[in-house]
């Protein structure tokens, strides 16, 4: 895949635990254009093992000179968040993936109703610039838990307050679903991005209201198919190549320079099928070729997508 | 690079011909003496030198008069040009990605400058300037999809994706094989595919459809598909069969070489930025069978594959009428010899 590299502009905490980030092209020049909604994959080169993070980009499509991230430090969480952080300083250059959007506006729908909580507001920043450019009609519901984590609620009070309602949680303001899914046109369509808990209830109540399933959009990510590093045995080579963290296991063989076929390159053709004579984990499948039956019976990988979580990998090459 | 363009028509006399150079890189589809349709897509990298996949868009020898054969059917016909009103981001996205692939890989033929918003777009084959506003179709002779459609060699589909599958919202059609179904704006995916034998049991569509819906911006892909043509034809509409229809029953041993055509489709798709369409370019390259004969690798090849190709496949390609014809006169060249795997001409 085709990668950017950016540089760290800026560094600005917003509100709390969450950090904007003003990424630049590292060569001096423009950035491709995207829609809103897209996401970004971040690279982490942290030691021992490669993260690779999406991020929605918040800054307007039409911008070609900046994308801007805001990351959310989730103490918990992979470690991601933590390394962008903490890591990552002004000057820092990363390697990001081309913008990708999964959680597209609708250029149909007939009304845009925006919900988001918490940080999930960061696709809508980019969706509003692209919807007044178009002249779409929409409205924005945002919730926060206080003040002081409302990273974006000044911004649109600026730009869009008359089309934004704002709910702070601290003081008793909360979103009622059914009743705002109620009020809206025919021909509408429902965006979710927040905390998993709020998607799920809004996407169920639009659901019980008879919404059909093509206007109810939530966020997902592309799930980058990186994990950790594993060990190939190649029986018939009598080799052993280390799968790195961020490589695919295609990769890994071509640059072993075993001689490895393939077309697509993105699980779809068929053609690097091979053959798996045993391991110590388990097959993480992210192909759309391979029958559920042939996943589940652990004897085929298309090595284009997908890997293992395991010590060693043994195939028949 | 420098490029001599043809004069040449595509109907009534039918001057088309392919250059040696031009046949040397013809885009000969048969790696095998079989063939079955599978999900043969792959990354749409940059070729050797001279190969149809150097560049991003082929610009060849029949780039002038392939144009003016599509501004004649445009003529007769403007339906073969359709937009649909939400695909007005995705026509600018169409506009600058043609111009700045063309301006950048043919700098002699073509040029942009851009100031701001402010462009000016030079097409010398075609003797055009024109200056303009990025985003403003006021400033353009025609919608932004139509003017650089016409100055592209091939079809262009315009595809919006949601709902979980592709739209095809906009097109610029004036040189499809003979489908089987007029081509609707509007149509989804499966709509479009669904006339298309054999395909579904082999799961084929639905690995196609995931596959291009998760296509990334500069990572776009291609595959090749054929048929056949008789006489060197681009306008092989149904709505124009009985201009060309007739045709297929003039074929016999004697003539099979100078009438019938490979026609085989480079289609590339292109992820683009601000619509987040898809960009489904199909651009027809057609060849003779005398002109595929003086490559006798080729000759051998295509007789095997046509000689035993799926009944089903050798109907919906609309060959059955012809096909004995052309596999006769392909025959001369077939010793039997085993020829390997490969596309290559020699
Ligand atoms: C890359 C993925 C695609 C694959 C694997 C694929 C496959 C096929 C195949 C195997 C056929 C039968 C062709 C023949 O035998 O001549 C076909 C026909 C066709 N395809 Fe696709 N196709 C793809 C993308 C598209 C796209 C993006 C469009 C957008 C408009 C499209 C439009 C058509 C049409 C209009 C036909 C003719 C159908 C007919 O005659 O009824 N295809 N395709
Ligand atoms: S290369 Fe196509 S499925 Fe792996």
């Amino acid at each position: 895949m085709s990668q950017l590299q950016v540089k760290v502009a800026s560094i600005q905490d917003v509100s709390a635990g969450v950090r904007h980030f003003t990424l630049v092209d590292a060569h001096g020049g423009e950035l491709p254009a995207f829609s809103g909604g897209s996401h970004i994959v971040v690279t982490m080169p942290a030691p021992g093992r490669t993260y690779r993070n999406a991020y929605s980009l918040l800054s307007s499509p039409e911008d070609r000179a900046h994308y801007e991230i805001a990351v959310h430090r989730q103490p918990q969480s992979r470690g991601g968040s933590i390394y962008m952080h903490e890591e990552v300083k002004v000057g820092s250059v990363l390697d990001i993936s081309y913008p990708v959007n999964l959680f597209a506006l609708s250029r149909v729908a007939k009304h845009h109703l925006l919900i988001a909580g918490g940080i999930g507001i960061t696709p809508f920043m980019a969706q509003i610039h692209d919807l007044e450019r178009l002249g779409g009609d929409y409205s924005l519901h945002y919730g926060f838990r206080s003040r002081e984590h409302a990273a974006f609620a000044d911004a649109l009070k600026g730009r869009v307050s008359q089309r934004a309602v704002c709910y702070d949680e601290s003081l008793g303001q909360r979103m009622d679903f059914d009743a705002l899914l109620r009020a809206q046109p025919l021909g509408t369509h429902v965006y979710a991005c927040g905390p998993q808990g709020m998607v799920e209830a809004l996407v169920s109540t639009a659901r019980a209201l008879g919404w059909p399933e093509h206007h109810i959009h939530s966020e997902q990510f592309l799930a980058p198919p990186v994990g950790e590093p594993f060990t190939l045995k190649l029986s018939k080579s009598e080799l052993e190549i280390t799968v790195q963290g961020d490589m695919s296991m295609l990769e890994a063989l071509e640059a072993a320079g075993v001689d490895a076929p393939s077309l697509c390159r993105g699980g779809a053709c068929g053609r690097c099928e091979l053959e798996v004579l045993g391991t110590d984990g388990e097959l993480q499948h992210h192909d759309h070729y391979l029958s559920d039956a042939d996943k589940a019976s652990g004897r085929k990988i298309m090595p284009c997508v997908s890997r293992a979580k395991c010590g060693y990998l043994e195939l028949n090459l | 690079m420098s490029l001599a363009f043809k004069q040449e028509t595509f109907r009534d006399d039918y001057t088309f011909r392919n250059s040696p150079e031009a046949i040397r890189r013809f885009p000969f589809p048969f790696p095998e003496d079989q063939y079955m349709y599978s999900v043969n897509i792959e990354p749409h990298t940059a070729g050797p030198k001279g190969a149809v996949t150097e560049f991003t868009l082929d610009v060849d020898e029949h780039y002038v008069a392939e144009c003016r054969d599509k501004a004649i059917t445009l003529e007769q016909d403007p339906g073969r040009c359709a937009s649909l009103p939400h695909m007005m981001d995705a026509e600018w996205d169409f506009l600058e990605f043609t111009m700045e692939s063309l301006a950048r890989d043919y700098p002699e033929q073509f040029s942009l400058s851009k100031n701001g918003k402010a462009w000016t777009w030079i097409n010398r084959p075609l003797g055009i300037e024109q200056s303009f506003v990025f985003g403003d179709a006021a400033t353009l002779p025609m919608g932004p999809f139509e003017y650089m459609g016409r100055q592209v060699q091939g079809d262009f589909v315009l595809l919006d994706q949601r709902e979980d599958t592709l739209f095809a919202d906009a097109g610029i059609v004036t040189s499809q094989a003979d489908w089987s179904l007029a081509f609707n704006v509007g149509m989804s995916w499966n709509e479009w595919h669904g006339p298309v034998p054999q395909v579904t049991k082999l799961g084929v569509m639905d690995r196609a459809l995931k596959f291009l819906m998760s296509l990334q911006q500069a990572n776009p892909v291609r595959r090749l598909n054929w048929t056949m043509t008789i006489n060197p034809r681009l306008d092989t509409s149904p709505e124009n069969y009985p201009l060309w229809g007739g045709d297929r029953n003039k074929v016999n041993e004697q003539n099979a070489g100078e009438l019938a055509h490979l026609r085989v489709e480079l289609q590339t798709l292109f992820r683009m930025p601000r619509s987040n369409a898809i960009v489904f370019s199909i651009r027809c390259y057609l060849i003779s069978m005398q002109e595929m004969a003086t490559y006798p690798r080729w000759a051998k090849r295509f007789h095997r594959v046509l000689r035993d190709l799926h009944p089903d496949l050798v109907e919906y390609k609309g060959i059955t009428k012809y096909q004995q014809a052309v596999v006769a006169w392909l025959s001369r060249f077939d010793d039997g010899a085993d020829i390997g795997t490969g596309t290559q001409p020699e």
